[in-house]
């Protein structure tokens, strides 16, 4: 305890004599950080409250599982956008939106049009049909342990990527917000959750997810009325002033770069408003709008949340509150956005975190008064105690999804024939989630410091064409059969997975070497280039695959004049030191105070430029290191041969088609038999599991 | 709870049921085409027709704006629309059925 005292006076004595307040240690300054520990346990003792409760009323396996199916249609809406609202959405895509604009915004749709293929085809027949799992639902007409296999390997492969993909963020995020170590904000995160599930089961973590949702979206209502409100809540006014932001003009000529030079201040904020900044490849973004809209209704941890209602009306109906939740929600970071954009700056949210994963946060901190302000610091506290409970809240929901298909679908329903007593498939659930959960925690561990962000699209992409082709076909399809499903679900899945392998999304060295080289060396002179002709691209497939012969599309091009050479981090910095060396030795001899003034804000503009060179090459440095001694991909590839980021467009129809040709060659005289008992159940809810009393 | 006296095939058969049938199958593959169809014209708009969405029509507020806030509405349109008819119609005919199930009416 006195270490850690005597480390919180280091630090702070360290940041008065710098006077830079993110010393690398976290957003939050050390002196408010007893504020954001503060919010971090009440929130946590919120939770713990939540699980002493749900752990005494949940014996059964329906309790540990589906929560007794006693939650009603709203708590379950708002569990599932509980459930939904990662902090890749939250955080992400507010970030998206602070330095890109529309792009980040139109992002955001996709998000939730997806809800409309869990309302229509998805959560009322598997509350009807199923029981626990996924596995469950397809064991209905097919083989029962061929299909509850391929369907618990499904299940977990999707939770594993989803799962690693918040472990890691989660630890980057606590680092960055409080400077916790990234090791140990993994296992807090991981033995939090833990405890949750084992203790509580799916009681527990669905009233976490509550808890998460309603603070999430009190947090946001709160920001976005004060972003808004001086301007009357009129849009027009709101964005107008957003476009008329100097920090935002100036962040969309940088994304623009050459283009911008014939661009007025105003022409340049309205750009903001306008598509394309982020998002180049319209086909991969149809790729990846198919895997959002597709994928959610196959993602194991939404799917389990229908088996927690009591009838299928009430499926219905939390679908409908979870649009309504996430949709809000989603408009809401609009302002979030843009209000971080124009308050706090592009380049200040990219300089605590190049994603602009920050914005939300520091869009709280300014908005209650500033960085050395107490209101700030607890409004951001705030923020970063709701991104903490986002984590572990959907990461429960994963752990749960992973652990009851070890344990429901592998261990009780394939390896003791359902032949399991019930205390001893509770037993089985516990340990399971106890697995899965140290699973995580040592993936989480493991994965520091690599780029997982693509993991999240390939839980999509998976869940897309692996599962959702299986759970619809099965429900809908007369002469769908088990050889359809394996297949399918076998190939969809290895085919999404094998493609992002061999996409832009893996780290190809050549590419990493040539662009530190450019860093550490600078870039040759370019001869001034004639306008050229737009350019037809030779095939559709060449927009998908790296072919011999491909000639790729290219918009007509205006002619530019000569680019002169950049300079190499080495020598920009001498230029800088050489620069700076006068100023500071002319300070002293500076007598008028409004000079003086002028020549110490010049000194820290330099000294400014000089950290950020420094940081550019330290992280080229680094990024030399890592790749060293290796000229291609894990796969052996020296640049991508599938060129979308986005595996779906090829991967779903092929999971689809292979299911239906899997069933259209082979004969299933169960899948024929139970077809009737199916499609009646489903639609009616005839035998559907009942809720438990208690 | 589960009776297995249930003749599953007669009900699948029985008028009632394909009513049922015809009516959502219709209902849930047109909301769900025309959900799909509204979905990518934003990114197919965004990237071929970017004139369009550039146009401004409220303030700085342009058609690309209009449109990205538009597919929320359409969003939450469908699911009112849906859940409208699903609790008014689909719920009566499915209770139907059940109640002619388990008065024996229907075996």
């Amino acid at each position: 305890m006195s270490g850690l005292l005597n480390k919180l006076m280091l630090s702070a004595a360290a940041l008065s004599v710098s006077g830079v307040t993110f010393a690398g240690n976290g957003a939050v300054a050390d002196e408010f950080k007893w504020m954001t520990f503060t919010v971090f346990g009440v929130i946590i003792a919120i939770t713990m409250a939540i699980t002493f409760w749900a752990a005494r009323t949940t014996h059964t396996t329906s309790e540990f599982y589906a929560a007794g199916r006693s939650v009603s249609g709203i708590q379950n809406g708002w569990a599932i956008a509980g459930d939904y609202l990662s902090a890749a959405s939250f955080l992400g895509i507010a970030g998206l939106i602070s330095l890109y604009g529309y792009d980040g915004f139109m992002y955001s749709v996709g998000w939730l049009v997806a809800y409309i293929t869990v309302l229509l085809v998805i959560a009322e027949p598997c509350r009807n049909i199923g029981k626990y799992t996924m596995g469950d639902i397809l064991a209905f007409r097919n083989d029962p342990k061929k299909t509850k296999t391929v369907a618990a390997l499904s299940t977990i492969t999707v939770s594993t990527f989803y799962l690693t993909a918040q472990m890691v963020g989660g630890g980057v995020l606590i680092k960055t917000l409080i400077g916790i170590d990234y090791e140990i904000s993994v296992i807090g995160v991981g033995i939090l959750m833990l405890a949750y599930v084992v203790f509580g089961g799916m009681k527990a973590t669905t009233w976490v997810q509550i808890t998460k949702a309603v603070l999430l979206v009190t947090a946001s209502i709160i920001l976005v009325m004060m972003v808004w409100a001086p301007y009357g809540f009129s849009l027009p006014g709101y964005l107008g002033s957003v476009v008329a932001d100097p920090d935002v003009q100036k962040q969309v000529a940088k994304l623009l770069g050459d283009k911008a030079s014939t661009m007025t201040p105003e022409e340049l904020g309205q750009r903001f408003l306008e598509p394309g900044l982020f998002l180049k490849n319209p086909i991969d973004q149809i790729s990846l709008g198919l895997a959002l809209v597709l994928g959610t209704a196959g993602m194991p941890h939404i799917l389990m949340r229908f088996f927690t209602v009591p009838t299928a009306q009430a499926a219905r109906t939390s679908v409908i509150w979870a649009m309504g939740i996430i949709g809000g929600f989603y408009v809401l970071t609009l302002f979030l956005g843009t209000g971080a954009a124009m308050l706090v700056g592009p380049d200040k949210i990219a300089a605590v975190d190049a994603g602009g994963n920050m914005a939300g946060p520091l869009l709280a901190q300014y908005l209650g008064g500033g960085e050395q302000s107490y209101m700030g610091n607890f409004m951001l506290a705030f923020v970063a105690a709701v991104a903490f409970a986002t984590i572990v809240a959907v990461v429960a929901g994963l752990v749960l999804a992973a652990a009851s298909a070890m344990a429901h679908d592998i261990y009780v329903g394939v390896i003791r024939g359902d032949h399991a007593t019930p205390k001893e498939q509770v037993i089985a659930a516990r340990v399971a989630s106890v697995i899965v959960g140290i699973i995580a925690i040592t993936v989480g561990i493991l994965a520091k410091g690599q780029n997982v962000a693509h993991l999240v699209a390939l839980a999509f992409a998976v869940a897309a064409s692996s599962n959702l082709p299986a759970v619809f076909l099965t429900l809908y399809w007369k002469k769908c059969n088990t050889t359809g499903i394996i297949l399918g679900m076998i190939v969809g899945s290895l085919t999404a997975i094998g493609l992002v392998m061999i996409s832009p999304n893996m780290t190809y060295p050549k590419a990493v070497i040539a662009n530190a080289n450019k860093v550490l060396n600078g870039e040759p002179a370019v001869p001034a280039k004639e306008a050229a002709p737009a350019v037809e691209r030779s095939s559709f497939m060449c927009e998908l695959f790296a072919l011999d012969g491909c000639v790729l599309a290219k918009p007509a091009q205006a002619a530019s004049p000569e680019k002169p050479a950049k300079l190499g981090a080495a020598e920009k910095l001498a230029g800088l030191n050489a620069k700076l060396q006068p100023m500071e030795a002319a300070l002293p001899t500076i007598t008028d105070a409004a000079a003086k003034t002028a020549a110490e804000a010049d000194i820290a503009k330099v000294k400014k430029d000089i950290a950020g060179v420094e940081k550019a090459k330290a992280k080229a440095e680094a990024d030399l290191k890592k790749v060293e001694g290796q000229t291609t991909s894990l796969m052996g590839l020296e640049k991508p041969f599938f060129l979308l980021k986005n595996p779906g467009l090829i991967s779903i129809p092929l999971g689809f088609l292979l299911v239906i040709l899997g069933s259209l060659f082979t004969r299933d005289k169960r899948a024929e038999e139970m077809w009737d008992e199916l499609y009646v159940r489903q639609n009616t809810g005839i035998n559907a599991e009942a809720a438990s009393a208690h | 709870m589960s009776n297995p006296n249930i003749n599953w095939a007669a009900i699948d058969t029985n008028p009632k049921f394909q009513a049922l049938h015809r009516k959502k199958t219709i209902f849930l593959w047109g909301l769900m085409v025309i959900s799909t169809v509204y979905y990518f014209l934003l990114p197919i708009g965004a990237a071929y027709y970017q004139d369009l969405f550039k146009v401004k029509v409220w303030g700085v507020v342009n058609v690309g704006i209009l449109f990205a806030l538009s597919e929320f509405i359409v969003a939450w349109t469908i699911a009112w629309i849906y859940s409208r008819k699903a609790n008014k119609e689909f719920d009566a005919m499915a209770q139907e059925i059940i109640n002619d199930v388990n008065n024996g009416s229907m075996k």
